[in-house]
Protein backbone atom coordinates (compact mmCIF):
# COMPACT_ATOMS: atom_id res chain seq x y z
CA UNK A 1 0.00 0.00 0.00
CA UNK A 2 1.04 3.46 -0.99
CA UNK A 3 2.46 5.30 2.07
CA UNK A 4 -0.15 8.26 1.50
CA UNK A 5 -3.27 5.86 1.11
CA UNK A 6 -2.05 4.75 4.60
CA UNK A 7 -1.64 7.80 6.02
CA UNK A 8 -5.06 8.67 5.36
CA UNK A 9 -6.39 5.87 6.48
CA UNK A 10 -4.60 6.21 9.80
CA UNK A 11 -6.10 9.61 9.69
CA UNK A 12 -9.41 8.09 9.02
CA UNK A 13 -8.83 5.68 12.09
CA UNK A 14 -8.70 8.04 14.59
CA UNK A 15 -11.41 10.81 13.09
CA UNK A 16 -13.55 7.02 13.62
CA UNK A 17 -12.02 6.81 16.85
CA UNK A 18 -13.15 10.51 18.04
CA UNK A 19 -16.66 9.90 17.23
CA UNK A 20 -16.55 6.67 19.51
CA UNK A 21 -15.48 9.10 22.42
CA UNK A 22 -17.42 11.94 21.72
CA UNK A 23 -20.81 9.60 20.82
CA UNK A 24 -20.02 7.99 24.06
CA UNK A 25 -19.91 10.57 26.03
CA UNK A 26 -23.00 12.26 24.84
CA UNK A 27 -24.95 9.40 25.47
CA UNK A 28 -23.23 8.53 29.09
CA UNK A 29 -23.65 4.69 28.49
CA UNK A 30 -22.01 2.50 25.76
CA UNK A 31 -19.09 0.03 24.92
CA UNK A 32 -15.97 2.27 24.61
CA UNK A 33 -12.81 -0.87 24.77
CA UNK A 34 -14.25 -2.82 22.21
CA UNK A 35 -15.11 -0.39 19.85
CA UNK A 36 -11.71 1.40 19.54
CA UNK A 37 -9.83 -2.05 19.70
CA UNK A 38 -12.28 -2.72 16.22
CA UNK A 39 -11.75 0.57 14.72
CA UNK A 40 -8.71 0.10 12.69
CA UNK A 41 -10.10 -3.24 11.27
CA UNK A 42 -13.32 -1.42 10.30
CA UNK A 43 -11.83 1.61 8.98
CA UNK A 44 -9.59 -0.76 6.15
CA UNK A 45 -12.83 -2.34 5.44
CA UNK A 46 -15.22 0.78 5.05
CA UNK A 47 -12.48 3.08 3.84
CA UNK A 48 -10.31 0.72 1.16
CA UNK A 49 -11.55 -2.67 1.03
CA UNK A 50 -15.10 -3.16 0.88
CA UNK A 51 -17.41 -2.48 -2.51
CA UNK A 52 -20.02 -0.32 -1.82
CA UNK A 53 -22.62 2.01 -2.81
CA UNK A 54 -23.55 4.79 0.47
CA UNK A 55 -26.10 5.74 -1.80
CA UNK A 56 -28.00 2.61 -2.45
CA UNK A 57 -27.13 0.95 0.60
CA UNK A 58 -29.28 -2.24 -0.64
CA UNK A 59 -27.43 -2.54 -4.08
CA UNK A 60 -27.67 -6.32 -4.60
CA UNK A 61 -23.85 -6.59 -5.63
CA UNK A 62 -22.18 -5.03 -2.28
CA UNK A 63 -20.22 -6.24 0.07
CA UNK A 64 -21.88 -7.07 3.68
CA UNK A 65 -20.16 -6.40 7.17
CA UNK A 66 -21.81 -8.26 10.04
CA UNK A 67 -20.67 -6.85 13.36
CA UNK A 68 -21.25 -9.89 15.26
CA UNK A 69 -20.33 -8.46 18.36
CA UNK A 70 -23.01 -5.61 18.09
CA UNK A 71 -21.96 -4.49 20.99
CA UNK A 72 -19.44 -2.37 19.29
CA UNK A 73 -22.12 -0.09 17.74
CA UNK A 74 -20.01 2.87 17.55
CA UNK A 75 -17.83 2.04 15.41
CA UNK A 76 -19.73 0.55 12.92
CA UNK A 77 -21.97 3.53 13.10
CA UNK A 78 -19.11 6.34 13.15
CA UNK A 79 -18.03 4.28 9.82
CA UNK A 80 -21.19 4.20 8.29
CA UNK A 81 -21.84 8.17 9.14
CA UNK A 82 -18.11 8.97 7.94
CA UNK A 83 -18.94 7.19 4.70
CA UNK A 84 -22.05 9.13 4.00
CA UNK A 85 -24.55 6.80 4.72
CA UNK A 86 -26.03 9.22 7.39
CA UNK A 87 -25.73 12.63 8.32
CA UNK A 88 -22.72 12.43 10.78
CA UNK A 89 -24.80 15.12 13.55
CA UNK A 90 -26.97 11.79 14.02
CA UNK A 91 -23.96 10.45 16.22
CA UNK A 92 -24.51 12.60 18.97
CA UNK A 93 -27.99 10.61 19.46
CA UNK A 94 -26.50 7.14 20.40
CA UNK A 95 -28.72 5.87 22.86
CA UNK A 96 -31.14 8.92 23.23
CA UNK A 97 -35.18 7.66 22.91
CA UNK A 98 -35.98 7.76 19.48
CA UNK A 99 -32.96 7.56 17.65
CA UNK A 100 -31.86 5.31 14.73
CA UNK A 101 -28.49 4.53 16.67
CA UNK A 102 -29.67 2.33 19.19
CA UNK A 103 -27.52 0.63 21.64
CA UNK A 104 -26.80 -2.47 19.33
CA UNK A 105 -27.14 -2.55 15.86
CA UNK A 106 -30.73 -2.15 14.22
CA UNK A 107 -31.21 -2.67 10.37
CA UNK A 108 -34.56 -1.57 10.39
CA UNK A 109 -34.04 1.62 11.52
CA UNK A 110 -30.12 2.62 10.29
CA UNK A 111 -29.27 2.66 6.41
CA UNK A 112 -26.04 0.79 5.87
CA UNK A 113 -26.59 -1.87 9.00
CA UNK A 114 -26.77 -4.95 7.35
CA UNK A 115 -27.88 -6.66 10.39
CA UNK A 116 -29.55 -6.40 13.71
CA UNK A 117 -27.26 -7.75 15.99
CA UNK A 118 -26.35 -7.55 20.12
CA UNK A 119 -27.16 -11.14 21.01
CA UNK A 120 -23.73 -12.14 20.94
CA UNK A 121 -22.58 -15.57 18.42
CA UNK A 122 -24.64 -14.98 15.36
CA UNK A 123 -23.04 -13.01 13.41
CA UNK A 124 -21.41 -15.51 11.78
CA UNK A 125 -24.54 -17.55 11.02
CA UNK A 126 -25.61 -14.75 9.35
CA UNK A 127 -23.12 -14.24 7.19
CA UNK A 128 -23.23 -17.75 5.89
CA UNK A 129 -26.93 -16.95 4.94
CA UNK A 130 -25.75 -14.03 3.16
CA UNK A 131 -22.71 -15.68 1.77
CA UNK A 132 -24.76 -18.96 0.45
CA UNK A 133 -27.53 -16.39 -1.23
CA UNK A 134 -24.11 -15.11 -2.92
CA UNK A 135 -23.70 -18.85 -4.33
CA UNK A 136 -26.88 -19.67 -5.31
CA UNK A 137 -27.05 -16.40 -7.79
CA UNK A 138 -23.39 -16.68 -8.88
CA UNK A 139 -22.88 -12.96 -7.70
CA UNK A 140 -19.25 -12.32 -6.45
CA UNK A 141 -19.52 -10.09 -3.43
CA UNK A 142 -17.63 -10.59 -0.35
CA UNK A 143 -19.23 -11.11 3.42
CA UNK A 144 -17.56 -9.83 6.25
CA UNK A 145 -17.98 -10.40 9.80
CA UNK A 146 -16.24 -9.40 13.02
CA UNK A 147 -16.73 -11.83 15.87
CA UNK A 148 -15.31 -10.90 19.55
CA UNK A 149 -12.73 -13.32 21.69
CA UNK A 150 -15.10 -13.50 24.75
CA UNK A 151 -17.76 -13.38 21.96
CA UNK A 152 -16.72 -16.96 20.71
CA UNK A 153 -17.50 -18.48 24.21
CA UNK A 154 -20.95 -19.16 22.28
CA UNK A 155 -21.32 -22.84 21.05
CA UNK A 156 -23.36 -21.10 18.13
CA UNK A 157 -20.38 -19.58 16.67
CA UNK A 158 -19.10 -23.21 16.01
CA UNK A 159 -21.73 -24.57 14.44
CA UNK A 160 -21.70 -21.46 11.90
CA UNK A 161 -17.48 -22.19 11.69
CA UNK A 162 -18.18 -26.07 11.06
CA UNK A 163 -21.13 -24.68 8.40
CA UNK A 164 -18.66 -22.06 6.53
CA UNK A 165 -16.03 -24.50 5.71
CA UNK A 166 -19.04 -27.73 5.25
CA UNK A 167 -20.40 -24.99 2.69
CA UNK A 168 -17.02 -24.19 1.30
CA UNK A 169 -18.07 -20.78 1.59
CA UNK A 170 -14.66 -18.93 0.57
CA UNK A 171 -16.74 -15.35 0.25
CA UNK A 172 -16.55 -15.30 3.63
CA UNK A 173 -13.74 -13.37 5.67
CA UNK A 174 -14.12 -13.26 9.37
CA UNK A 175 -12.30 -10.95 12.04
CA UNK A 176 -11.50 -12.39 15.43
CA UNK A 177 -11.31 -8.88 17.61
CA UNK A 178 -8.37 -10.72 19.68
CA UNK A 179 -8.12 -7.97 22.80
CA UNK A 180 -8.23 -10.65 25.31
CA UNK A 181 -10.61 -9.33 27.42
CA UNK A 182 -14.18 -9.23 28.41
CA UNK A 183 -16.36 -7.79 30.83
CA UNK A 184 -15.32 -10.28 33.74
CA UNK A 185 -11.83 -10.01 32.99
CA UNK A 186 -9.24 -12.04 31.20
CA UNK A 187 -10.82 -14.18 28.28
CA UNK A 188 -8.03 -16.88 29.46
CA UNK A 189 -9.47 -16.55 33.22
CA UNK A 190 -13.16 -16.19 32.89
CA UNK A 191 -13.31 -18.91 29.97
CA UNK A 192 -10.23 -19.56 27.85
CA UNK A 193 -10.72 -19.68 24.06
CA UNK A 194 -7.26 -20.24 23.38
CA UNK A 195 -5.71 -21.61 21.01
CA UNK A 196 -7.97 -19.57 18.48
CA UNK A 197 -6.14 -20.12 15.42
CA UNK A 198 -5.40 -23.74 15.76
CA UNK A 199 -9.22 -23.88 16.23
CA UNK A 200 -10.17 -22.43 13.16
CA UNK A 201 -7.71 -24.45 11.30
CA UNK A 202 -8.61 -27.90 12.56
CA UNK A 203 -12.45 -26.91 11.11
CA UNK A 204 -11.18 -26.00 7.92
CA UNK A 205 -10.82 -22.74 7.46
CA UNK A 206 -7.77 -20.90 6.11
CA UNK A 207 -6.34 -18.65 9.18
CA UNK A 208 -4.04 -15.62 9.10
CA UNK A 209 -2.82 -13.90 12.33
CA UNK A 210 -1.99 -10.30 12.10
CA UNK A 211 -1.78 -6.94 13.97
CA UNK A 212 -5.23 -6.17 14.06
CA UNK A 213 -3.82 -2.38 14.93
CA UNK A 214 -1.67 -1.85 11.28
CA UNK A 215 -4.17 -1.42 8.48
CA UNK A 216 -1.38 -2.53 6.08
CA UNK A 217 -1.67 -6.04 7.40
CA UNK A 218 -5.36 -5.89 7.80
CA UNK A 219 -5.98 -4.93 4.24
CA UNK A 220 -3.44 -7.40 2.91
CA UNK A 221 -4.96 -10.28 4.78
CA UNK A 222 -8.04 -9.47 3.82
CA UNK A 223 -6.47 -9.48 -0.23
CA UNK A 224 -4.88 -12.89 0.75
CA UNK A 225 -8.56 -14.02 1.91
CA UNK A 226 -10.52 -12.84 -1.56
CA UNK A 227 -7.41 -14.93 -3.69
CA UNK A 228 -8.47 -18.01 -1.59
CA UNK A 229 -11.12 -20.74 -2.49
CA UNK A 230 -12.70 -23.09 -1.09
CA UNK A 231 -12.31 -22.14 2.27
CA UNK A 232 -13.30 -19.75 4.54
CA UNK A 233 -10.94 -17.52 6.13
CA UNK A 234 -10.42 -16.57 9.57
CA UNK A 235 -8.06 -13.22 10.02
CA UNK A 236 -7.31 -13.34 13.96
CA UNK A 237 -6.28 -9.82 14.78
CA UNK A 238 -4.27 -9.10 17.84
CA UNK A 239 -5.76 -6.05 19.44
CA UNK A 240 -5.42 -3.80 22.22
CA UNK A 241 -9.01 -2.90 23.76
CA UNK A 242 -9.35 0.67 24.07
CA UNK A 243 -6.73 1.22 21.65
CA UNK A 244 -5.94 5.20 20.96
CA UNK A 245 -7.28 6.33 24.71
CA UNK A 246 -4.32 6.08 26.91
CA UNK A 247 -6.42 5.46 30.58
CA UNK A 248 -8.57 2.84 28.81
CA UNK A 249 -5.92 0.75 26.57
CA UNK A 250 -5.76 -2.90 28.53
CA UNK A 251 -8.51 -1.91 30.73
CA UNK A 252 -11.08 -4.26 31.31
CA UNK A 253 -13.15 -1.70 33.12
CA UNK A 254 -13.42 0.39 29.98
CA UNK A 255 -15.78 -2.75 28.46
CA UNK A 256 -19.00 -0.76 28.75
CA UNK A 257 -18.50 2.77 30.71
CA UNK A 258 -18.92 5.92 29.15
CA UNK A 259 -16.07 8.49 29.57
CA UNK A 260 -17.03 11.64 31.44
CA UNK A 261 -16.72 15.11 30.49
CA UNK A 262 -13.44 15.65 31.34
CA UNK A 263 -12.26 11.69 30.18
CA UNK A 264 -13.98 12.79 27.03
CA UNK A 265 -11.89 15.71 26.18
CA UNK A 266 -8.56 14.02 27.42
CA UNK A 267 -9.14 11.35 25.02
CA UNK A 268 -9.92 13.65 22.53
CA UNK A 269 -6.62 15.29 22.88
CA UNK A 270 -4.87 12.39 22.63
CA UNK A 271 -6.33 11.83 19.26
CA UNK A 272 -6.00 15.47 17.67
CA UNK B 1 -63.84 -37.42 6.18
CA UNK B 2 -61.76 -40.85 5.73
CA UNK B 3 -58.62 -39.68 4.44
CA UNK B 4 -55.96 -39.14 6.59
CA UNK B 5 -52.78 -37.27 5.42
CA UNK B 6 -50.54 -35.39 8.15
CA UNK B 7 -49.92 -32.15 7.52
CA UNK B 8 -46.21 -32.23 7.65
CA UNK B 9 -46.98 -34.52 4.36
CA UNK B 10 -48.89 -31.39 2.58
CA UNK B 11 -46.19 -29.41 3.71
CA UNK B 12 -43.53 -31.55 2.14
CA UNK B 13 -45.68 -31.74 -1.34
CA UNK B 14 -46.34 -27.80 -1.18
CA UNK B 15 -42.54 -26.96 -1.12
CA UNK B 16 -41.62 -29.05 -4.20
CA UNK B 17 -44.39 -26.71 -5.79
CA UNK B 18 -42.51 -23.63 -4.62
CA UNK B 19 -39.39 -24.76 -5.57
CA UNK B 20 -40.50 -24.60 -9.34
CA UNK B 21 -42.76 -21.50 -9.00
CA UNK B 22 -40.55 -19.57 -6.84
CA UNK B 23 -36.76 -19.19 -7.62
CA UNK B 24 -35.91 -17.34 -4.11
CA UNK B 25 -37.51 -20.44 -2.00
CA UNK B 26 -34.92 -21.65 0.14
CA UNK B 27 -34.93 -24.62 2.63
CA UNK B 28 -33.41 -25.36 5.55
CA UNK B 29 -33.16 -28.49 7.64
CA UNK B 30 -31.55 -29.75 10.74
CA UNK B 31 -30.86 -33.45 10.49
CA UNK B 32 -34.58 -34.48 10.12
CA UNK B 33 -35.24 -33.84 6.39
CA UNK B 34 -36.92 -37.23 6.45
CA UNK B 35 -39.38 -36.60 9.11
CA UNK B 36 -40.15 -32.95 8.59
CA UNK B 37 -40.33 -33.90 4.78
CA UNK B 38 -38.09 -31.04 3.33
CA UNK B 39 -36.48 -34.43 1.95
CA UNK B 40 -38.21 -34.39 -1.75
CA UNK B 41 -37.34 -30.71 -1.84
CA UNK B 42 -33.47 -31.46 -1.47
CA UNK B 43 -33.54 -34.05 -4.15
CA UNK B 44 -35.45 -31.82 -6.66
CA UNK B 45 -33.36 -28.79 -6.29
CA UNK B 46 -30.56 -29.63 -4.04
CA UNK B 47 -28.89 -26.01 -4.80
CA UNK B 48 -31.66 -24.63 -2.73
CA UNK B 49 -30.92 -27.19 0.38
CA UNK B 50 -28.64 -26.62 3.27
CA UNK B 51 -28.97 -29.51 5.50
CA UNK B 52 -27.05 -27.85 8.72
CA UNK B 53 -26.74 -30.78 10.48
CA UNK B 54 -27.74 -31.03 14.52
CA UNK B 55 -27.27 -27.04 14.10
CA UNK B 56 -30.71 -25.15 15.18
CA UNK B 57 -29.39 -21.99 16.02
CA UNK B 58 -26.90 -22.00 13.71
CA UNK B 59 -29.96 -23.03 10.79
CA UNK B 60 -32.33 -20.32 12.17
CA UNK B 61 -29.61 -17.61 11.74
CA UNK B 62 -28.27 -18.39 8.29
CA UNK B 63 -31.77 -18.44 7.68
CA UNK B 64 -32.22 -14.60 8.56
CA UNK B 65 -28.41 -14.32 6.50
CA UNK B 66 -30.14 -15.65 3.30
CA UNK B 67 -33.37 -13.78 4.07
CA UNK B 68 -31.30 -10.56 4.05
CA UNK B 69 -29.99 -11.57 0.58
CA UNK B 70 -33.61 -11.70 -0.85
CA UNK B 71 -34.36 -15.44 -0.29
CA UNK B 72 -37.42 -16.79 1.08
CA UNK B 73 -36.15 -19.42 3.68
CA UNK B 74 -38.58 -22.50 4.92
CA UNK B 75 -36.45 -23.66 8.07
CA UNK B 76 -37.60 -27.00 9.20
CA UNK B 77 -37.04 -29.01 12.20
CA UNK B 78 -39.17 -30.28 15.00
CA UNK B 79 -41.55 -27.55 17.02
CA UNK B 80 -39.68 -28.40 20.29
CA UNK B 81 -36.16 -27.33 19.12
CA UNK B 82 -37.48 -24.31 16.23
CA UNK B 83 -39.08 -22.43 19.14
CA UNK B 84 -36.97 -23.99 22.01
CA UNK B 85 -33.60 -24.66 20.90
CA UNK B 86 -33.44 -22.23 18.61
CA UNK B 87 -35.52 -19.26 20.22
CA UNK B 88 -32.89 -16.87 20.72
CA UNK B 89 -32.19 -16.98 16.95
CA UNK B 90 -35.71 -16.70 16.30
CA UNK B 91 -36.27 -13.51 18.44
CA UNK B 92 -33.22 -11.71 17.70
CA UNK B 93 -31.91 -12.55 14.19
CA UNK B 94 -35.74 -13.21 12.96
CA UNK B 95 -38.31 -10.93 14.79
CA UNK B 96 -36.54 -8.63 15.77
CA UNK B 97 -35.00 -7.29 12.26
CA UNK B 98 -38.72 -8.62 10.80
CA UNK B 99 -36.96 -10.92 8.62
CA UNK B 100 -38.70 -12.72 5.70
CA UNK B 101 -37.92 -16.22 7.38
CA UNK B 102 -40.36 -18.72 7.46
CA UNK B 103 -40.53 -21.41 10.59
CA UNK B 104 -42.19 -24.65 9.89
CA UNK B 105 -41.69 -26.78 12.67
CA UNK B 106 -43.36 -30.18 12.56
CA UNK B 107 -44.06 -32.73 15.11
CA UNK B 108 -45.80 -30.15 17.27
CA UNK B 109 -48.23 -31.02 20.10
CA UNK B 110 -48.94 -34.37 21.93
CA UNK B 111 -49.02 -36.73 18.50
CA UNK B 112 -45.57 -36.87 17.89
CA UNK B 113 -46.01 -40.03 20.41
CA UNK B 114 -43.68 -42.56 21.41
CA UNK B 115 -40.74 -39.63 21.50
CA UNK B 116 -42.11 -38.83 24.78
CA UNK B 117 -42.42 -35.18 26.80
CA UNK B 118 -38.86 -34.07 25.48
CA UNK B 119 -39.85 -33.92 22.13
CA UNK B 120 -43.73 -33.01 22.45
CA UNK B 121 -44.26 -29.25 22.01
CA UNK B 122 -46.82 -28.06 24.46
CA UNK B 123 -45.43 -24.42 24.16
CA UNK B 124 -44.38 -23.43 20.98
CA UNK B 125 -47.56 -21.06 20.23
CA UNK B 126 -47.55 -18.78 23.45
CA UNK B 127 -43.58 -18.50 22.99
CA UNK B 128 -44.19 -17.11 19.35
CA UNK B 129 -47.37 -15.32 20.11
CA UNK B 130 -45.46 -12.83 22.29
CA UNK B 131 -42.73 -12.25 19.33
CA UNK B 132 -43.84 -8.73 17.87
CA UNK B 133 -44.57 -9.38 14.38
CA UNK B 134 -44.93 -12.53 13.38
CA UNK B 135 -47.47 -14.44 11.92
CA UNK B 136 -48.87 -17.44 13.42
CA UNK B 137 -50.58 -20.32 11.05
CA UNK B 138 -51.61 -23.64 12.66
CA UNK B 139 -53.82 -25.74 9.81
CA UNK B 140 -55.97 -28.27 10.74
CA UNK B 141 -55.77 -30.28 7.52
CA UNK B 142 -53.18 -31.08 4.21
CA UNK B 143 -55.78 -28.77 2.39
CA UNK B 144 -54.75 -25.91 4.85
CA UNK B 145 -51.68 -26.34 4.99
CA UNK B 146 -51.42 -26.43 1.25
CA UNK B 147 -52.71 -22.94 1.64
CA UNK B 148 -50.98 -21.61 4.89
CA UNK B 149 -47.77 -22.39 3.48
CA UNK B 150 -48.64 -20.84 0.16
CA UNK B 151 -49.85 -17.67 2.09
CA UNK B 152 -46.52 -17.66 4.32
CA UNK B 153 -44.05 -17.40 0.99
CA UNK B 154 -46.29 -14.37 -0.40
CA UNK B 155 -46.33 -12.77 3.25
CA UNK B 156 -43.48 -10.74 3.49
CA UNK B 157 -42.07 -11.21 6.74
CA UNK B 158 -41.61 -13.91 9.42
CA UNK B 159 -43.97 -16.57 9.99
CA UNK B 160 -44.68 -19.85 11.90
CA UNK B 161 -46.21 -22.71 10.78
CA UNK B 162 -47.11 -25.43 13.15
CA UNK B 163 -47.48 -28.80 11.95
CA UNK B 164 -48.09 -32.28 12.86
CA UNK B 165 -46.67 -35.57 13.00
CA UNK B 166 -49.71 -37.93 12.60
CA UNK B 167 -52.64 -38.92 9.72
CA UNK B 168 -55.48 -36.06 10.27
CA UNK B 169 -58.90 -36.24 8.49
CA UNK B 170 -59.33 -33.52 5.37
CA UNK B 171 -61.93 -31.71 6.50
CA UNK B 172 -61.81 -29.02 4.27
CA UNK B 173 -63.15 -29.29 0.37
CA UNK B 174 -61.05 -28.22 -2.59
CA UNK B 175 -62.93 -24.97 -2.96
CA UNK B 176 -62.12 -23.32 0.50
CA UNK B 177 -60.79 -20.27 1.15
CA UNK B 178 -58.01 -19.10 3.52
CA UNK B 179 -57.56 -15.48 4.30
CA UNK B 180 -54.89 -14.99 7.09
CA UNK B 181 -56.12 -13.17 9.87
CA UNK B 182 -59.75 -14.91 9.02
CA UNK B 183 -61.46 -17.56 10.76
CA UNK B 184 -63.44 -19.75 8.75
CA UNK B 185 -66.93 -20.76 9.90
CA UNK B 186 -67.35 -23.90 9.64
CA UNK B 187 -70.97 -24.84 10.92
CA UNK B 188 -73.52 -22.33 12.02
CA UNK B 189 -74.88 -22.85 15.48
CA UNK B 190 -76.53 -19.88 18.01
CA UNK B 191 -76.34 -21.91 21.27
CA UNK B 192 -72.18 -21.74 21.86
CA UNK B 193 -69.38 -20.90 19.96
CA UNK B 194 -66.41 -23.65 19.58
CA UNK B 195 -63.28 -22.68 18.01
CA UNK B 196 -60.47 -24.81 17.68
CA UNK B 197 -57.10 -24.87 15.68
CA UNK B 198 -55.32 -27.40 14.41
CA UNK B 199 -55.94 -31.04 14.53
CA UNK B 200 -58.94 -30.07 17.23
CA UNK B 201 -60.85 -28.52 14.51
CA UNK B 202 -62.19 -32.12 13.05
CA UNK B 203 -62.25 -33.10 16.85
CA UNK B 204 -64.36 -30.12 17.25
CA UNK B 205 -66.43 -30.65 14.02
CA UNK B 206 -67.03 -33.93 15.65
CA UNK B 207 -68.32 -32.75 18.89
CA UNK B 208 -70.57 -30.51 17.26
CA UNK B 209 -72.42 -33.34 15.78
CA UNK B 210 -72.68 -35.22 18.99
CA UNK B 211 -74.54 -31.70 20.41
CA UNK B 212 -76.76 -31.26 17.90
CA UNK B 213 -77.87 -34.57 18.14
CA UNK B 214 -78.06 -33.59 21.74
CA UNK B 215 -80.06 -30.14 20.91
CA UNK B 216 -77.36 -27.89 21.05
CA UNK B 217 -76.61 -26.01 18.24
CA UNK B 218 -72.81 -25.29 18.26
CA UNK B 219 -70.89 -22.78 15.95
CA UNK B 220 -67.72 -24.30 14.90
CA UNK B 221 -64.76 -21.53 14.08
CA UNK B 222 -61.27 -23.23 12.68
CA UNK B 223 -58.89 -20.64 13.95
CA UNK B 224 -56.10 -21.25 12.10
CA UNK B 225 -54.47 -18.18 12.29
CA UNK B 226 -53.68 -17.40 15.75
CA UNK B 227 -51.76 -14.09 14.86
CA UNK B 228 -52.76 -11.90 13.80
CA UNK B 229 -56.18 -13.42 15.48
CA UNK B 230 -59.73 -12.44 14.43
CA UNK B 231 -60.93 -10.63 17.01
CA UNK B 232 -64.13 -9.49 14.96
CA UNK B 233 -64.94 -13.64 14.41
CA UNK B 234 -64.27 -13.97 17.95
CA UNK B 235 -66.50 -11.38 19.79
CA UNK B 236 -69.60 -12.14 17.27
CA UNK B 237 -69.30 -15.12 17.96
CA UNK B 238 -69.31 -14.53 21.49
CA UNK B 239 -71.66 -11.74 21.68
CA UNK B 240 -74.80 -14.11 18.79
CA UNK B 241 -73.83 -17.48 20.82
CA UNK B 242 -73.36 -16.26 24.02
CA UNK B 243 -70.58 -19.09 25.50
CA UNK B 244 -66.94 -20.34 24.35
CA UNK B 245 -65.44 -23.73 23.91
CA UNK B 246 -61.66 -23.43 22.91
CA UNK B 247 -59.64 -26.49 21.61
CA UNK B 248 -55.81 -26.71 21.16
CA UNK B 249 -53.46 -29.18 20.78
CA UNK B 250 -51.38 -27.12 23.16
CA UNK B 251 -50.91 -26.16 26.66
CA UNK B 252 -54.42 -24.28 27.84
CA UNK B 253 -51.60 -21.49 29.10
CA UNK B 254 -50.26 -19.08 26.62
CA UNK B 255 -52.06 -20.48 23.31
CA UNK B 256 -55.60 -20.14 21.34
CA UNK B 257 -57.09 -20.31 25.04
CA UNK B 258 -55.60 -17.58 26.45
CA UNK B 259 -55.73 -15.92 23.05
CA UNK B 260 -59.67 -15.74 22.96
CA UNK B 261 -59.49 -15.45 26.46
CA UNK B 262 -57.68 -12.19 26.49
CA UNK B 263 -60.36 -10.92 23.36
CA UNK B 264 -63.15 -11.96 25.45
CA UNK B 265 -62.07 -10.08 28.55
CA UNK B 266 -61.90 -7.03 27.12
CA UNK B 267 -64.64 -6.75 24.59
CA UNK B 268 -67.18 -9.36 25.23
CA UNK B 269 -67.24 -11.21 28.45
CA UNK B 270 -68.87 -14.48 28.52
CA UNK B 271 -68.74 -18.28 29.91
CA UNK B 272 -65.63 -19.49 28.85
CA UNK B 273 -64.10 -23.36 28.62
CA UNK B 274 -60.58 -24.48 27.35
CA UNK B 275 -59.97 -27.79 25.95
CA UNK B 276 -56.37 -28.40 25.77
CA UNK B 277 -52.95 -29.90 27.52
CA UNK B 278 -53.51 -28.70 31.40
CA UNK B 279 -50.17 -27.32 32.96
CA UNK B 280 -47.95 -30.62 32.16
CA UNK B 281 -45.46 -31.67 29.76
CA UNK B 282 -46.31 -34.48 27.42
CA UNK B 283 -45.21 -38.29 27.80
CA UNK B 284 -44.78 -41.58 25.61
CA UNK B 285 -47.48 -43.52 24.33
CA UNK B 286 -49.19 -43.59 20.78
CA UNK B 287 -50.68 -40.63 19.55
CA UNK B 288 -54.29 -41.18 20.11
CA UNK B 289 -53.95 -42.94 23.27
CA UNK B 290 -52.18 -39.47 24.48
CA UNK B 291 -54.75 -37.03 23.28
CA UNK B 292 -57.16 -39.49 25.23
CA UNK B 293 -54.85 -39.43 28.44
CA UNK B 294 -54.67 -35.24 27.55
CA UNK B 295 -58.46 -35.05 26.83
CA UNK B 296 -57.95 -33.16 23.81
CA UNK B 297 -60.96 -34.95 21.88
CA UNK B 298 -64.37 -34.52 20.95
CA UNK B 299 -65.91 -36.01 24.00
CA UNK B 300 -64.04 -33.39 25.87
CA UNK B 301 -65.06 -30.86 23.58
CA UNK B 302 -68.37 -32.08 24.16
CA UNK B 303 -68.07 -32.06 28.16
CA UNK B 304 -66.49 -28.44 28.00
CA UNK B 305 -69.34 -27.35 25.49
CA UNK B 306 -72.23 -28.43 28.36
CA UNK B 307 -70.62 -27.31 30.82
CA UNK B 308 -70.34 -23.68 29.64
CA UNK B 309 -73.73 -23.70 28.07
CA UNK B 310 -74.73 -24.31 31.68
CA UNK B 311 -73.19 -21.24 33.01
CA UNK B 312 -74.88 -19.24 30.40
CA UNK B 313 -77.43 -16.72 32.07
Amino acid sequence: MHSDKLQQLQTQAKVIRRHIISMLGASGSGHPGGSLSAADIVTALYFEVMKINPNEPKWSERDRFVLSKGHAAPVLYAALAEKGYFDVAWLMTLRKLGSKLQGHPDMQKLPGVEMSTGSLGQGLSVANGMALAGKIDHKDYQVYVLLGDGEIQEGQVWEATMAAAHYKLDNVTAFLDHNGLQIDGCTKEVMSPEPVAEKWRAFGWQVLEIDGHDLAQIVQAVDQAKQTSGKPTMIVAKTVKGQGVSYMQGQVGWHGKAPDAEQVEQALRELA
Amino acid sequence: MSQKIATREAYGQTLLALGQENPNVVVLDADLSKSTKTYDFSQRYPERFFNMGVAEANMVATAAGLATAGKIPFCSTFAVFATGRAYDQVRNSVAYPHLNVKIAATHAGVTVGEDGGSHQSIEDIAIMRALPGFTIFVPADARETEAAIRAAAAIVGPVYIRLGRSGVPVIHDQNFKFTPGKAIQLQTGDDVTIIATGIMVAAALEAAGVLSKAGIKARVLDMHTIKPLDVVAIVAAARETGAVVTAEEHSIIGGLGSAVAEVLGEHQPVPLQRVGVPDLFGESGKPAELLEHFGLTANAITSAVQAVVARKQ
